[in-house]
C-alpha cells in the first residue's frame, strides 16, 4: 500500500523536475518582463530538434563518440534556444512591452512558424533565408550610414523588402527545380523523431524495493544542476542583482542607470537557452515531433501561475507539486488507501489516466487560486494591483 | 448574394457567417472590456455539441422492444440513454442550452477567478488551460459523446433532411437574421452605460473600482453573454458542417478566434465581423492552394496584425489610414485638431480674449 504510493512520488518528482526545467525559464522572463512566451515550448522543441541532430552527427563518428553526446547535446541546445530566444526579443518581444496580451498573440504566431519551420526545413528553405537576409538586413545597414536615412527609410523597407523577397524566391526555384530532391527533402519531416538515450543512462538500478531509472535519475540530476546555477547567478553575479533589480522595479532601476534594455534582452535569452535544455531533457524520455512543445506549454503555465512571480521557491515548490499530484492522480495510486470509502475510490478511478488527472488538477488549481490569487509566494509590494 | 454563389460556396459563406457570431462575442470581451480569453473554443463546442444532441436523438421509433440510441453508443455496450441526454430530446431545450450551457459555465468559471482579481495574462492563461481540460474530458468520453470523432452523421431537423441544399438554405439565412441580431445586441450593449463601463474597466480597472463599482459582476456578466454568443456560432457552424468534434476545443482553434477580431479591428463591432470573414476566406483559399506551409502564413499573420497594424484593419482606417492614402496622391496632410474645441464658446472667448492683449 505505501509502496505503491513512495513509487508515485518518485516518479512524480521525475515529471516534476522536467516541468521545473520547462517553466524556469519561462517563469523568469515573465517575472522581468511580464510576457508569457507562447513560444517556450516551441524553443523546447527546438532544443530537443538540436540534440536529434547532435546524436546523429556523434553516430556518424561512431565508436565510443555515441555515449558521449548528450554532454555536448546540452550546452549546444542551450545555445541554439538561448540564440533564437534572443532574435525573438530583438525582432519581435522589444516593440511590445507593456502590452501582455499582445505578446502573447505575436509569440504564438512565432511558435506556429517555429512548428511549420521544423516540419518543412529543407536546403532550399535555408539559403532563401540565408539570402534574404543578407540583401535585406545588409542593404538596411548600407543605407543606414546615408545622412539622410531616416527619410529615407521608409522607402527603403518598400523596395529592399520585394526585392530580396523576390531574389531568394527565384534563387530557390531554381535550386530546387535543378537538384530536385537533394534539396528539398525536408531535414525531419512532420514524423516525429527518436533520440536514444546514451547507454549509461539506459539502465535502471533498484534502491531496495523500488526501481529507479537512470534516465529519470539524471534529469533530476540535470534540474537540480539548473536551479542552483540560475540561483547562484541571480544572487551572486553583477547581472543577476540588475536583473533583481529590474523585476523590482523597472523604472527606478532605469533611473540608477541599468540598462534595462540589455537586461531584458540577457534575460529572455537565458529563459530560453532554459527551455532548450528542457526540451533536450525530454528527448531523453520519448520520442519528439513537431507538436512536442504544445504539450508541455499549458502545463508550465500552470507552473508559473501557481507558484507566484518572480520567486524561485515558487516555481519549484508548484512544478513539484503538480507534477507529483498529476503522477499520483493519474496512476491511481489514492486507491489502495481508499478502500474503506469506496464512492471516494471510485470518484479517483474515474480520474486514473494522464489526461484526467490534468482535469482534476486542473480543478484543484481553481480551487487553490480562490485561496491564494497571487500564487505560492506573490511578490510584495505597494501597488494596488499586486 | 445567395444568387451570386454556388452552393458550395454559399455554405461556405454561412459557416463563416456563424463564426462571425463568436467573433462578434470576442470582440465584446476584448475590445471591449480588455479581457483576452483563450478559452472561447470550449464554449462554441459546447454550442455545437448541444445541437448535436439533439439532431442525433432525430432518430425512428420503430426498433422495438429497445430504446433507440445514437448509433455510436452500441458501439460501446451502452444501453440506456445516459441521463445528460434525456432533456436534449425537446427543442425548446436545446435551443435555450445552445446559449444557456455555454453562458452558465462562463459565469461560474468566471465568477471563481474575477472574484479574486485574477486578470491580464493569469485570466488568458487560465481559460487556455480550461480549453485542454474540456479537448481531455471531451476527449476521453467514447461513450457518451464518441470520444475524438465527435458528433456527426445528422438526419432530420423538423422532418427535413439536413444536408438538403435547400435545409442548407434555410440555415444560411437563419444564421444572417443571427448575426443581425447578435450584432444588434452588441451594438445596444456596447453604446449605452453598461459599454461605457466596459471601455472603463478596459482602460483602468482600479479607478472603476475606486469610484464605487464592483467591476466584478459585470466582468462575469459580459463573460457569459460572451460563451453565450460563441455557443451560438458553435450551434450555427455545426448545422452548416455537419460535424462537431473536440477539434473545436484546440487551443489554436480559441486564438484564431482572437485573431480575427485583432485583423478586422478590437473595439469596432464591424471590424469584428469584417476580420473574421476575411481571415477565414483568405484562410480557406490559402489552405486550399499551399496546405503543406499554411501555417507559415497564419503565423505571419498573427506577427503581422499585432506589430504593423495593432488597432487592426478598421482601426488604422480610423486612425491614419486616410492620411497616408492622401500623403499617397500628394496632397499635404489635413490637420486635426479635436472639431468640438473650434465651436466651444469658451475657448473662442479665450482666444479673442488672448488677441486683445496683443
Amino acid at each position: 500500500m505505501l509502496t505503491g504510493l513512495v513509487d508515485g512520488i518518485l516518479g512524480g518528482i521525475g515529471i516534476g523536475s522536467v516541468l521545473l526545467l520547462a517553466a524556469l525559464g519561462l517563469a523568469i522572463v515573465f517575472g522581468l518582463m511580464g510576457v508569457i512566451n507562447m513560444a517556450h515550448g516551441e524553443l523546447m522543441m527546438l532544443g530537443a530538434y538540436t540534440t536529434f541532430v547532435v546524436q546523429n552527427v556523434f553516430k556518424s563518428l561512431g565508436g565510443d563518440w555515441l555515449e558521449t553526446y548528450i554532454l555536448f547535446a546540452l550546452p549546444l541546445a542551450f545555445l541554439v534556444a538561448a540564440l533564437m530566444g534572443l532574435i525573438l526579443e530583438r525582432g519581435v518581444v522589444r516593440y511590445l512591452y507593456g502590452r501582455p496580451l499582445e505578446t502573447l498573440l505575436a509569440t504564438w504566431g512565432v511558435s506556429l512558424i517555429l512548428q511549420q519551420f521544423v516540419r518543412s526545413v529543407n536546403w532550399v528553405l535555408v539559403i532563401g533565408l540565408a539570402l534574404f537576409c543578407l540583401f535585406f538586413f545588409g542593404g538596411m545597414w548600407l543605407l543606414s550610414r546615408r545622412a539622410d536615412w531616416q527619410r529615407l527609410r521608409g522607402w527603403a523597407i518598400a523596395l529592399l523588402l520585394p526585392l530580396s523577397l523576390g531574389i531568394s524566391a527565384v534563387t530557390g526555384n531554381i535550386l530546387s527545380q535543378t537538384y530536385k530532391l537533394v534539396v528539398t527533402k525536408p531535414w525531419f519531416g512532420a514524423q516525429n523523431v527518436d533520440v536514444t538515450a546514451p547507454k549509461w543512462l539506459r539502465s535502471g538500478f533498484s534502491l531496495g524495493s523500488f526501481q529507479v531509472s537512470s534516465v529519470r535519475l539524471f534529469i533530476v540530476a540535470l534540474t537540480i544542476f539548473c536551479v542552483v546555477g540560475i540561483y547562484l547567478f541571480l544572487q551572486r553575479s553583477p547581472w543577476g542583482l540588475r536583473i533583481r533589480a529590474v523585476t523590482q522595479n523597472r523604472s527606478m532601476s532605469a533611473c540608477l542607470g541599468i540598462p534595462t534594455q540589455k537586461v531584458d534582452a540577457l534575460t529572455f535569452a537565458l529563459g530560453s537557452g532554459l527551455a532548450g535544455v528542457a526540451g533536450c531533457a525530454l528527448s531523453l524520455l520519448g520520442s519528439v515531433g513537431p507538436n512536442t512543445g504544445q504539450n508541455y506549454i499549458v502545463d508550465t503555465f500552470m507552473v508559473v501561475v501557481v507558484g507566484g512571480v518572480g520567486k524561485l521557491v515558487g516555481s519549484i515548490v508548484a512544478a513539484m507539486a503538480i507534477g507529483t499530484l498529476t503522477y499520483l492522480i493519474g496512476s491511481d495510486a489514492f486507491r489502495p488507501l481508499l478502500t474503506a470509502v469506496p464512492p471516494l475510490a471510485d470518484f479517483f478511478t474515474f480520474f486514473s489516466s494522464t489526461s484526467m488527472a490534468k482535469v482534476m488538477v486542473f480543478a484543484l488549481i481553481v480551487v487553490f487560486l480562490q485561496v491564494r490569487p497571487a500564487g505560492l509566494f506573490p511578490q510584495k509590494g505597494r501597488t494596488v494591483d499586486a | 448574394m445567395p444568387l451570386l454563389l454556388t452552393g458550395f460556396r454559399l455554405n461556405l459563406l454561412g459557416r463563416f457567417l456563424a463564426l462571425a457570431i463568436a467573433a462578434l462575442g470576442i470582440d465584446l470581451i476584448w475590445g471591449y472590456t480588455g479581457l483576452l480569453s483563450l478559452g472561447h473554443g470550449v464554449f462554441f463546442a459546447l454550442g455545437g455539441y448541444a445541437l448535436a444532441m439533439h439532431l442525433k436523438l432525430q432518430i425512428p421509433v420503430e426498433t422495438q422492444g429497445v430504446a433507440p440510441l445514437p448509433e455510436f453508443m452500441g458501439l460501446y455496450g451502452v444501453t440506456k440513454l445516459p441521463l445528460f441526454w434525456q432533456p436534449f430530446y425537446s427543442f425548446p431545450f436545446t435551443a435555450l442550452a445552445i446559449v444557456l450551457i455555454p453562458g452558465l459555465l462562463a459565469a461560474v468559471l468566471g465568477y471563481l477567478v474575477f472574484r479574486n482579481r485574477i486578470r491580464g495574462v493569469y485570466f488568458s492563461i487560465l481559460t487556455q488551460a480550461a480549453t485542454i481540460i474540456f479537448f481531455n474530458l471531451f476527449n476521453g468520453q467514447q461513450k457518451f459523446i464518441n470520444g475524438t470523432n465527435g458528433l456527426t452523421d445528422f438526419r432530420t431537423l423538423f422532418g427535413a433532411t439536413v444536408s438538403a441544399p435547400q435545409t442548407q438554405f434555410v440555415f444560411y439565412v437563419l444564421t444572417v437574421l443571427l448575426l443581425v441580431g447578435t450584432y444588434a445586441l452588441c451594438r445596444w450593449l456596447t453604446t449605452g452605460r453598461f459599454g461605457n463601463l466596459l471601455v472603463a474597466i478596459r482602460d483602468d480597472e482600479s479607478r472603476v473600482r475606486f469610484s464605487g463599482y464592483d467591476p466584478t459582476g459585470f466582468k462575469v456578466l459580459v463573460f457569459a453573454v460572451s460563451a453565450g454568443l460563441a455557443g451560438l456560432a458553435g450551434a450555427m457552424f455545426t448545422l452548416q458542417t455537419g460535424i462537431i468534434s473536440p477539434k473545436a476545443m484546440d487551443i489554436a482553434f480559441s486564438i484564431e478566434m482572437v485573431i480575427w477580431v485583432a485583423v478586422g479591428g478590437r473595439a469596432s463591432l464591424g471590424g469584428a465581423v469584417l476580420g473574421a470573414l476575411l481571415v477565414n476566406y483568405g484562410k480557406s483559399l490559402l489552405s486550399e492552394r499551399f496546405p503543406d506551409i499554411w501555417l507559415f502564413f497564419q503565423g505571419g499573420l498573427f506577427l503581422l496584425v499585432v506589430m504593423v497594424l495593432p488597432n487592426g484593419l478598421v482601426g488604422w482606417v480610423r486612425s491614419q489610414g486616410l492620411q497616408q492614402l492622401r500623403s499617397l496622391l500628394g496632397r499635404r496632410p489635413a490637420v486635426m485638431t479635436y472639431p468640438s474645441l473650434e465651436t466651444d464658446p469658451e475657448v473662442e472667448q479665450e482666444r479673442q480674449t488672448l488677441s486683445k492683449h496683443d
